[in-house]
């Protein structure tokens, strides 16, 4: 499913689709485009699409990787799907705090409880 | 290219060409030096962050209409208890009051303008000059716990 300079790592789980970060961390903006794309390819792919974006290995994300999250949120919701957010740094969800985007994504913990969110 | 001989406070001046190996060696060397300092992960995390999007506006709004490989110039001072960033850029510049809020209901859903209001919540002082085309941002090193 990823492709060969894929940044993602994926995966299904039943009906759902894990998506894990291989860089630490996420600025540079042709990655984050490349990202973006990536993941919308998995959305379109599907209706009522399930994806769990985990954020495990993040340690850096920019205002831009903010931007392509709420496109990815607006994607899913436009396809009937559920989103989820996990593994988020404390430091990294401040960040959502104070973008007051922490309202807009369904955050969870760790994967385990992302995964048993979806409905 | 203008110098700004006005502005000869800060310690290093690097012009940046948009290189991501150029700005990640940059950040590397600064972090660096702030842990040999002992700011903390969460300080050094804000100066980060707050470089990164100081940049990025630079060139994605203030080069926006520039030919590609216009230089940035990124200047900084690195000290124990503050550290000062410049970052300029050659282009119009902007009026920073007119940029929407990004967390109000009605733009909430906007995929950018955040840059500003990440800087202003992480750093200490935060002022432009010129046309609006000059940000200078200075983080104090928070107290240590008692």
């Amino acid at each position: 499913m990823a492709q060969a300079d894929s940044r993602l790592r994926v995966r299904r789980q039943d009906s759902i689709t894990l998506v894990e970060f291989i860089d630490r961390n996420i600025l540079d903006e042709a990655n984050i485009q490349s990202i973006g794309e990536e993941i919308s390819t998995l959305i379109e792919a599907e209706s009522g699409p399930k994806l769990l974006i985990s954020f495990s290995n993040v340690d850096h994300l920019s205002s831009a990787a903010l931007g392509t999250l709420i496109t990815i949120r607006n994607k899913v919701r436009d396809r009937s799907g559920q989103l989820r957010l996990a593994n988020i740094d404390p430091q990294i969800y401040e960040v959502f705090v104070i973008t007051r985007l922490h309202k807009m994504f369904s955050i969870h913990e760790t994967t385990d409880d992302a995964l048993k969110s979806f409905e | 290219m203008s110098h700004p001989s006005h502005h000869p406070r800060y310690d290093v001046s690097v012009m940046l060409t948009g290189d991501r190996a150029q700005i990640d060696q940059i950040e590397q060397d600064i972090m660096a030096r702030l842990e040999q300092f002992a700011y903390t992960k969460a300080s050094r995390f804000a100066v980060k962050l707050s470089i990164e999007e100081a940049v990025a506006n630079a060139f994605n709004h203030g080069h926006k209409h520039l030919p590609p490989g216009v230089p940035v110039r990124l200047e900084y001072s690195l000290a124990p208890d503050e550290v000062r960033v410049a970052v300029e850029d050659q282009g119009p510049g902007f009026v920073p009051a007119d940029v929407p809020d990004p967390t109000m209901d009605e733009n909430i859903e906007q995929p950018s303008g955040r840059g500003i209001m990440l800087i202003r919540a992480y750093m200490s002082s935060v002022a432009f000059s010129g046309t609006g085309n000059r940000i200078e941002m200075t983080y104090k090193k928070p107290a240590p716990k008692a």
